[in-house]
């Protein structure tokens, strides 16, 4: 009897389900993004900007049929333990590419598996450079991690005129570790002290923490985490009065956070990859877009601000799109040779790859957290050679 | 050098104080049924899911907090009812193990729930604000804490001392078979014991949540085994026991995070070791020290076994 | 009570085995590689291979450990840290120039070496600890585990174990695949052998557990005192089962690196032995051929067959209520509570393969 129960579940799990009334072949695109854990709101911004491209353009034309994109979800659950059946899943259910994720670490975890299976990746915001480095199926449209560690040195050091700084990472989470690695780098190099610490995955109390950056006198805290962890950090400062700014990289643009500093005094300052108004055009469609469906306000955080990862998503969609129409084909292979060879003008900027599959970037936006309204303010754009 | 320490020192009470109140649950249930209760932990964060839930359906806070008191020791009642009853007369590990389920449960409905992203607690005025002492400034709540941890459990230890259910779980505690033939009422003695440590669990979610502030549905996982552990290192079956281990083990384990920074301070170490990677693990490592040297904790009664 | 001969029943476990293996070859061969039956399979195996090595401490030593975490751990990072090849060590210590560990081993000999030092770690923490009684065991076992993880992820510790970040590159299951020139797969081996590895340490480990060794672990489980009074070394029995079953573990270990491709210290938390235990109590505690059927079932079930229910699903034109992210795990759990309610025994209960030969045919049903 469980034989025969099991067999009849398996037989319904392999069995595709047919479409009904579907007359375009379709072509799959792999999400490969956090819907839960840590990072699970920043990875539903992020696909928010990916089903926002896929509603505005839901087929492509590859060769001289036209196709219908269909989204495959993957919840790689912030962690690089669910990050492997998250990829497997993704394999075994045939996308011809890959987008995604936020986050490093779960990029990592899951670069084998698309390898083995000779599916491409395009990572949309994960900084780390190990995510592209030494293979050849993963590519990225966002800047990187030494990049935006110098920037975010420069401007510790340069404009707040900061000499001590306090970095906080999260053990084992590879986008804290090594931004703060560049940040040191770089922040040691211009002449300042660093003290690094690290906290244990799941932890609340940062009070110590900000205990330990007051002892050492710290200028300016530098923690480049998770929204999970940096909305904490950011309550926990305000409760304790904290002199030094909070500073942090890309994964701190989320108005989660701003609404953690809002009506707060602590001072909140980033780097990132976008800023709201400089494409209004976007700017318009995606707020409609988000306005219009409750589920993915909701995914938003509850309001239409635009953050800069769903931009981000938006732009490694039409990656995709660009690459299928170059392979020709569906045929994953094939995308991943078209892949280094793509250009376009995306709302985030230009997009087109180097030799080893990382976007040429040069510029990053500063941005501050208005603390009476909880908008984020556009301070600068900085830029490195 | 006191000024260094100062600001550890109370964290460490504050947090102490609601792995205390976690540890009651565990110490009791253990006294009674000799079961470690996996689930505990998992009970104090549902409390705070509920109180998330509950504030963001437009329930006045005040309302709100009575709420997640009832429902949450309504949970604990229930947990008892259906997964450690049916099994009174199964071997311990079984009951163990369906903490363990339970555990697992109530995290994947929660996960669910959720959809896996962190709640933001409620704020709650007055004991949420910022409040300066000597060289610390920290929330009104991490005060608040420990004078209410110690007015719960002086108020426990009334109850158990000097009331006929308190002289029942006493004697249940004593002896089970035994109390069963003195015409005790096993069950809802049990019962009692589960709904006060909900009580309490949730008592201890509201304070530290309201330290902070994210609830999801992991965050029961680490402050409950502390607590238990804490439930040991005081000895296991007794209330002061449980409260002094707990308030030890929180001071310990904020002193160890600031660690790096007292030692660099007065000149013992000229670069930070991390040692603050160690702040969990000594919890454990203590935990071990205790074990081998006192078995029965520091309060613990000796127990021979009958061959 | 176990026949050493043999026997018609032992016979035809072998065959039923025998076929499986043959079966999952011939699959390997036909079906795309990239299919969710072999992802099952590698990941099944693995924690059928650490699920019986904890069935010999929890089923028939009556050790409470809870350590299992820790051991695979220590397993994973041995393996990891002497396969990494060479040319790829920079990339992999990026903070940390390259490590100091400057060779590495074949992998068999690296898994080997993993349960080597998984064992000598249990040998030290079982001075210790297998003093302890049931709850206080599993409680300090589980204290071990969590301090290991600590350790691991410590910064100091960096040009070893690469601190808290992950450890990568080094050779998977699907390097057991042999390759053309032109790098094509010909035979496709990457499922068969992790199976083949597992069958053979769960083979070694019911030798000990049939042995006299394994009868004097069974008189220990049934009552200590009584052991000791029969001249049973009380000590010495509880470290070798302690030290045997961790050395198992640490190879299920190295295995689950192998499987996920990348390990890093923070995924090996309480919540990973807790999932073992579940395993073991599903199969039957004290039930070797249990412990493996739950294993794959727990596996498949929760990586495979529930998937749909994660997913938003259309019957005609009506949407199934409830499902979506997440409810794949509630159903999971809402199995494992009515088993551990209602079916206490588990599949198996104390039977193995060859019990439900000898006695009524009807018993073979009950097997998957």
């Amino acid at each position: 009897m469980k034989k025969l129960m099991s067999i009849l579940l398996v037989l319904a799990m392999v069995l595709p389900v047919f479409a009904l009334a579907e007359d375009l072949p379709v072509v799959k695109l792999g999400v490969y993004e956090p819907a839960s854990g840590d990072s699970g709101a920043g990875g539903k911004q992020e696909s928010l900007g990916i089903q926002y491209a896929n509603v505005e353009t839901p087929t492509v034309v590859i060769g001289d049929q036209e196709y219908k994109v269909e989204l495959v979800y993957a919840d790689n659950g912030s962690s690089t333990d669910k990050a492997p059946s998250a990829a497997q899943q993704l394999v075994a259910s045939g996308v011809s590419a890959v987008l995604g994720s936020y986050g490093s670490g779960v990029s990592i975890a899951g670069s084998q598996y698309f390898a083995d299976a000779g599916i491409p990746a395009i990572g949309l915001t994960c900084t780390n450079p190990q995510v592209t480095s030494g293979n050849s199926h993963y590519f990225r449209i966002c800047f990187l991690d030494p990049f935006q560690g110098t920037v975010l040195a420069n401007y510790a050091y340069k404009t707040l005129g900061a000499r001590t700084a306090y970095c906080l990472a999260e053990l084992g989470n590879d986008y804290d570790v090594g931004l703060v690695n560049y940040f040191k780098q770089a922040f040691v190099e211009l002449g300042g002290m660093v003290i690094d610490d690290t906290f244990p995955t799941g932890n609340s109390d940062f009070n110590s923490y900000l205990n330990n950056a007051a002892m050492y006198g710290a200028d300016v805290f530098f923690s480049p985490v998770s929204i999970a962890y940096s909305t904490q950090i950011v309550q926990q400062a305000a409760a304790q009065n904290v002199t030094f700014p909070i500073l942090g990289g890309d994964t701190l643009d989320s108005n989660v956070v701003a609404n953690a500093a809002k009506g707060t005094n602590v001072k909140v300052i980033i780097t990132t990859f976008y800023q709201e108004g400089a494409n209004p055009a976007f700017d318009e469609g995606f707020k409609a877009w988000l306005n219009s469906d409750s589920e993915a306000l909701t995914n938003n955080g509850g309001n239409d601000i635009i953050s800069a990862v769903s931009v981000m998503g938006y732009d490694g969609y039409y990656t995709a799109l660009e690459a299928l129409k170059a392979a020709g084909t569906t045929d994953s292979k094939a995308v991943m040779a078209a892949l280094p060879a793509v250009t376009l003008i995306g709302v985030s900027g230009e997009i087109a790859f180097d030799a080893t599959g990382d976007a040429i970037r040069t510029s990053a936006f500063v941005k501050t957290v208005d603390t009476a309204t909880g908008d984020w303010q556009f301070v600068t754009e900085q830029t490195v050679e | 050098m006191w000024n260094t320490v100062f600001p550890y020192l109370l964290s460490g009470i504050s947090v102490g104080g609601q792995y205390a109140l976690i540890a009651i649950g565990y110490t009791m249930v253990y006294g009674i049924l000799r079961l470690i209760n996996f689930a505990h932990g998992d009970v104090f964060m549902v409390a705070g899911i509920v109180m998330v839930y509950v504030v963001s359906s437009g329930v006045p806070l005040w309302l709100s907090i009575l709420l997640v008191l009832l429902i949450t020791s309504l949970i604990g009642f229930l947990i008892e009812r259906v997964a450690y009853k049916p099994l009174r007369t199964a071997p311990r590990m079984s009951v163990m193990i369906s903490a363990i389920g339970v555990s697992y449960t109530l995290q994947n409905l929660v996960l669910y729930i959720t959809g896996g992203l962190n709640q933001i607690y409620p704020t709650i005025p007055w004991i949420s604000g910022s409040v300066t002492i000597g060289s610390a400034t920290t929330k009104m709540v991490t005060l608040v804490t420990p004078v209410l941890t110690i007015i719960l459990v002086v108020a426990l230890v009334q109850l158990i001392n000097h009331t006929k259910i308190g002289m029942a779980m006493r004697a249940v505690s004593k002896d089970f078979e035994t109390s069963q033939l003195m015409g005790i009422k096993i069950n809802s003695v049990i019962s009692v014991t589960f709904v006060i440590g909900s009580f309490l669990a949730a008592v201890g979610s509201i304070l530290y949540f309201t330290n902070y502030t994210t609830v999801i549905q992991t965050s029961g996982a680490m402050p409950g085994l502390k607590a238990f552990v804490a439930a040991v290192f005081g000895g296991i079956g007794s209330i002061p026991g449980a409260v002094i281990g707990a308030f030890i083990i929180g001071i310990m384990e904020n002193i160890i995070k600031g660690l790096d920074v007292i030692l660099f301070k007065s000149g013992v170490i000229k670069a930070p070791l991390g040692l603050a990677t160690f702040s969990d693990a000594f919890t454990f490592a203590l935990l071990i020290v205790i074990l081998v040297f006192k078995p029965t904790g520091l309060f613990g009664e000796k127990v021979t076994d009958k061959v | 009570m176990k026949e050493k001969k043999l026997t018609l029943a032992n016979v035809a476990s072998a065959l039923i085995v025998l076929c499986l293996y043959v079966a999952v070859f011939i699959a390997e061969q036909k079906l795309p590689a990239t299919s969710m039956l072999f992802t099952v399979l590698k990941k099944g195996a693995t924690y059928a291979l650490v699920a019986v090595s904890m069935n010999l401490l929890n089923g028939f030593t009556g050790i409470f450990s809870l350590g299992q975490a820790g051991f695979m751990l220590i397993g994973a990072y041995v393996y990891a840290i002497f396969t990494i090849p060479l040319e790829q060590r920079v990339n992999v210590y990026q903070y940390y120039a390259g490590g100091v560990v400057q060779f590495t081993l074949p992998v068999f000999v690296a898994m080997l070496l993993a349960g080597l030092v998984a064992a000598f770690f249990a040998f030290l923490i079982g001075l210790p600890v297998l003093r302890l009684k049931s709850d206080y065991l599993a409680i300090a076992t589980l204290g071990f585990a969590e301090i290991i993880r600590a350790i691991f992820q410590w910064n100091q510790l960096g040009p070893v174990t690469n601190g808290s970040n992950m450890l990568r590159l080094f050779p998977t299951f699907n390097d057991f695949n042999i390759r053309n020139a032109d790098g094509n797969v010909t035979v496709y081996l990457s499922t068969l052998v992790p199976l083949l590895v597992a069958g053979v340490c769960i083979a070694l480990i019911v030798m000990i557990i049939n042995s006299t060794y394994g009868r004097a672990l069974r008189s220990i489980k049934d009552d200590e005192v009584a052991a000791e009074a029969m001249g049973i070394n009380l000590a010495h029995h509880k470290r070798l089962a302690f030290c045997v079953s961790s050395f198992f573990t640490g190879i299920g270990g190295a295995m689950l690196a192998m499987y996920q491709t990348t390990v890093q210290a923070k995924s090996f938390t309480s919540a990973m032995t807790y999932e073992i235990l579940l395993i073991v109590v599903i199969g039957g505690v004290g039930s070797v051929t249990g412990s493996c059927i739950s294993a794959f079932l727990f596996v498949a079930a929760s990586e495979w067959w529930l998937r749909f229910l994660d997913e938003k699903q259309m019957i005609g034109n009506w949407e199934v209520p409830l499902l979506r992210n997440g409810f794949r795990l509630v159903v999971f759990s809402i199995i494992i509570m009515i088993v551990v309610l209602f079916f206490r025994r588990g599949i198996m209960g104390t039977k193995e393969l060859p019990d439900l030969f000898r006695r009524k045919k009807k018993a073979g049903g009950e097997l998957k």
